[in-house]
């Protein structure tokens, strides 16, 4: 291997040894995934792109971050948080593409808009560009991981073996996400004057996102014993949003939900203004040269 | 010759190389049936970046130690804990400058508590030894590490963090 140039050795042998990220083997690789009987598959692939679709499209957002973070460490925090959700973003992807017979990076990169089945709060903006706020990506992680920890909690029990160890797996570095966010929920609305009103500012900014996180879909209701009905979820996560905004002196906003188009939101493939944007830049290095790998 | 599990329990992480597969509790189960050896590890993070290379360093150990037909498995359940991490690793952890994780003993089933402030873990500065340390970051240079300073000798230091 020569070190005269540093691309050839970057390059040289084994590319993997020496770049993390070129030549991954899929998510799931080498790990039992024999469908559990009785499950309707088409149902399990549906449910496996919601959950990997949250934590896809949220990833991305967190992502935006990186660099622009008020501080290093937030940067750092923020990126790492977004690996721990992409990580489970490919398990997801790559359990419902063996129904739908569609590889991890084609479910993510080659899917349009329409078929997407995140909810509206993982897709926002909530900057770093104009008009976001620190505050409010901290509101949302506060939101999105609360909700995503008591799903997951439950997910342990799943009929899918898969899921199960997803949850399982996950379920820890939700833990992490939580308390970060809670932490500077309470570092901010306890703060200065301008901290508190802008994390308030920020929970006013997410809070008509929530109840769509608790609304029951169909493919939740087939899927008994696989899927967790978000509803059941709302006493649990509504109780640790309480505590965390009492510790922080801030007020819980009232308007908790967003218009919707004829009654259908994310879980139905109808998204807000901003996912078009977020899909283009996430999705065009791989439109523009099929079969990228880097 | 050497047993697979030998030569499978000697490969180093390689985020860590101060430990081994085998210290960090990545390896789970090394088979030999046949001529074929089956390596089962099992990711820390689920967005760990570094499992296809602890893979693809097994498959080249194996094969270079003259077993040609190596297959490598990912298993989820259960989820890697720090407490999985041996004794020795501990050890190799501290004496390269790391301080490492805390004993936290089963998860129990139920809603995970909320922590409104750091854990107050007491973590011994591993270049001097004194407890007075602070907790700077929770998220380090890798998914499983945190950031800290010691207020005895000055130095920031890295944490395996408790998963």
């Amino acid at each position: 291997m020569s070190f005269d140039n540093a691309y050839e050795s970057l390059l040289g042998g084994e590319d993997a040894h020496w770049a993390f990220g070129t030549g991954f083997s899929e998510a799931l690789s080498g790990v039992n995934r024999e469908f559990p009987a009785g499950v309707d598959r088409e149902a399990l692939a549906a449910y496996c792109l919601m959950l990997g679709d949250d934590a896809l499209i949220f990833s991305q957002r967190l992502s935006e971050w990186c660099s622009r973070a008020p501080e290093l460490e937030e940067d750092i925090a923020l990126a790492n948080i977004a690996l721990d959700l992409l990580g489970q973003a490919r398990m997801l992807l790559t359990r419902a593409g063996e129904v739908l017979g569609r590889d991890e990076d084609a479910l993510a990169y080659l899917r349009d808009e329409r078929e997407f089945r995140n909810v509206h709060l993982a897709e926002i903006d909530c900057g770093p560009g104009p008009g976001g706020d620190f505050a409010a990506t901290i509101a949302r992680l506060l939101v999105f991981s609360s909700w995503r920890l008591a799903l997951f909690s439950r997910l342990r029990g799943s009929a899918d073996p898969v899921l199960a160890a997803i949850a399982e797996k996950g379920l820890k570095e939700l833990a992490y996400h939580r308390d970060h966010a809670a932490q500077w929920t309470v570092r901010l609305g306890d703060g200065t004057d301008e901290s508190h009103r802008r994390m308030q500012a920020g929970l006013e900014r997410v809070w008509p996102f929530v109840d769509e996180l608790f609304a029951t879909h169909a493919v939740e209701v087939t899927l008994a014993g696989v899927a967790v009905d978000p509803a059941s979820l709302r006493s649990e996560v509504d109780g640790v949003l309480e505590a965390v905004l009492n510790a922080a002196g801030l007020t819980r906003p009232t308007d908790t939900r967003a218009a919707r188009v004829a009654g259908m939101a994310g879980r139905d493939g109808v998204h807000t203004e901003a996912m078009g944007f977020l899909l283009a830049e996430m999705q065009h290095l791989y439109r523009s040269l099929p079969g990228a790998v880097w | 010759m050497t047993t697979a599990l030998e030569v499978a329990s000697a490969v180093r992480d390689p985020e860590l190389p101060v430990l081994t597969l085998a210290d960090l509790g990545v390896l789970r189960d090394v088979e030999e049936e046949d001529g074929r050896v089956v390596v089962t590890i099992t990711p820390t993070y689920s967005g760990c970046p570094a499992i296809d290379e602890m893979g693809a360093d097994l498959r080249r150990s194996l094969v270079g130690a003259g077993y040609p037909d190596v297959e490598v498995r990912l298993s989820l359940s259960p989820a890697w804990t720090t407490d999985w991490i041996s004794e020795e690793g501990r050890s190799k952890l501290a004496a390269a400058g790391i301080a490492p994780p805390s004993r936290i003993g089963p998860t129990v089933a139920g809603p995970v508590p909320l922590n409104l402030v750091p854990p107050s873990r007491q973590v011994a500065c591993p270049q001097c030894g004194s407890l007075n340390t602070s907790e700077i970051s929770r998220f380090g240079s890798t998914a499983c590490k945190a950031l800290r300073r010691c207020h005895a000798c000055a130095e920031p230091f890295e944490h395996v963090k408790e998963i």
